[in-house]
């Protein structure tokens, strides 16, 4: 396996996730959400887009971001399963945040000394993006958690629903371990600490239990993944397939 | 909406030694809220590098009744400008 697939794999991660979020945009409950969300987004794409840059040169077969992010199948997406999990209400969209800004914190910090540069800049500017990504949706959680009956019971079941696909974001896939044997990306099973440090923290305040999962789901990095995603990606391609090329 | 979360002020100061100007208003359940909203809502493009809120309702406004009399006394004081004093150069901006 090679070094940029392992690049392939964070990226979906953060367009999976940013188009996620982005759908949001025009639906939040307030206008403060309306446009934060968009923010956190853009955030996550911005990062996508550099990663696919990267792992497009290094693969060294002409491939541009729009033909990585456009032209595979939901096959050929390797991001984790948390991220392709679809919004439902503002307890599920921001437990997902949580979950997945709590890893790429610690994971940004540690590639800061990455033998990569384009890795070592990514993670210079998403290390920032993912502390406020950690203290915008943890503040939610918190406020949701320990709100009224009904935002308590919200956020329980986003707890429930989620926390399966928590143990996925630190394993790593044969180009993963390729990538940090080449000192391009780090340790992924390295984050736990500080990962469970932050959500130690939040449950603790919000009055959640920490849950017990007996079995973590994975599947994402070899292509297994929910029904959800095919429809996203068939909601985020048509344009592209429509109209080859197309640009603003 | 109204009651669970009311409305603050958000002042915003552009750089370093410049004063916090008021840019506009949002809604939040709380202070720290205030502030991730505030943040989300008015920093968008680089204004900012320090932020205030303020709960709307504890801002005290004079009343536009009073415009009159509380404003237009000092219209006749041009001599309270500074625009009768020749400012040296070396002084630079004032």
């Amino acid at each position: 396996m090679a070094v940029w697939e392992a690049l392939i794999e964070l990226a979906d991660d953060h367009l999976v996730l940013g188009h996620r979020v982005s759908e949001w945009c025009g639906h939040a409950p307030m206008l403060e959400e309306d446009l934060a969300m968009p923010n956190m987004a853009l955030d996550m794409i911005g990062t996508s887009r550099t990663l696919y840059c990267r792992a497009g040169e290094l693969e060294g077969k002409g491939r541009d971001e729009d033909a990585i992010a456009y032209l595979r199948n939901e096959r050929e997406y390797r991001n984790c399963l948390l991220v392709e999990r679809p919004n439902e209400d503002f307890a599920h969209t921001m437990l997902r945040q949580l979950y997945f800004a709590a890893f790429m914190k610690p994971f940004w910090d540690a590639a800061l000394v990455s033998s990569d540069e384009v890795v070592r800049g990514v993670a210079g500017k998403a290390g920032k993006e993912m502390a406020y990504h950690i203290r915008h949706a943890g503040e939610w959680v918190i406020r949701l958690g320990d709100g009224t009956e009904e935002s308590a019971r919200r956020m329980r079941e986003a707890v429930d629903a989620l926390s399966i696909y928590v143990d996925e974001l630190f394993d790593s896939s044969d180009a993963a371990q390729d990538a940090e044997a080449a000192g391009v990306l780090p340790k992924r099973s390295e984050m736990r600490a500080a990962f469970d440090k932050v959500i130690e923290d939040v449950f603790a305040e919000a009055l959640l239990e920490l849950p017990e999962v007996p079995f973590g789901q994975r599947g994402g990095r070899s292509g297994q993944h929910g029904e959800g995603l095919g429809h996203m990606l068939a909601e985020m391609q048509s344009l592209h397939r429509a109209h080859p090329g197309a640009t603003w | 909406m109204v009651q669970t979360t009311p409305l603050w002020e958000v002042f915003i100061r552009p750089r370093n030694g410049l004063s916090h100007k008021h840019v506009g208003s949002i809604h939040a359940a709380d202070e720290v809220l205030a502030l991730q909203a505030a943040r989300d809502v008015y920093t968008r493009r680089g204004e900012g590098n320090s932020i205030w809120v303020v709960r709307s309702a504890d801002i005290h406004a004079s009343d536009p009744d009073q415009a009159a009399e509380n404003f237009e006394p000092t219209a006749d004081k041009i001599y309270r400008h500074p625009t009768f004093y020749e400012i040296p150069e070396e002084v630079g901006h004032m």
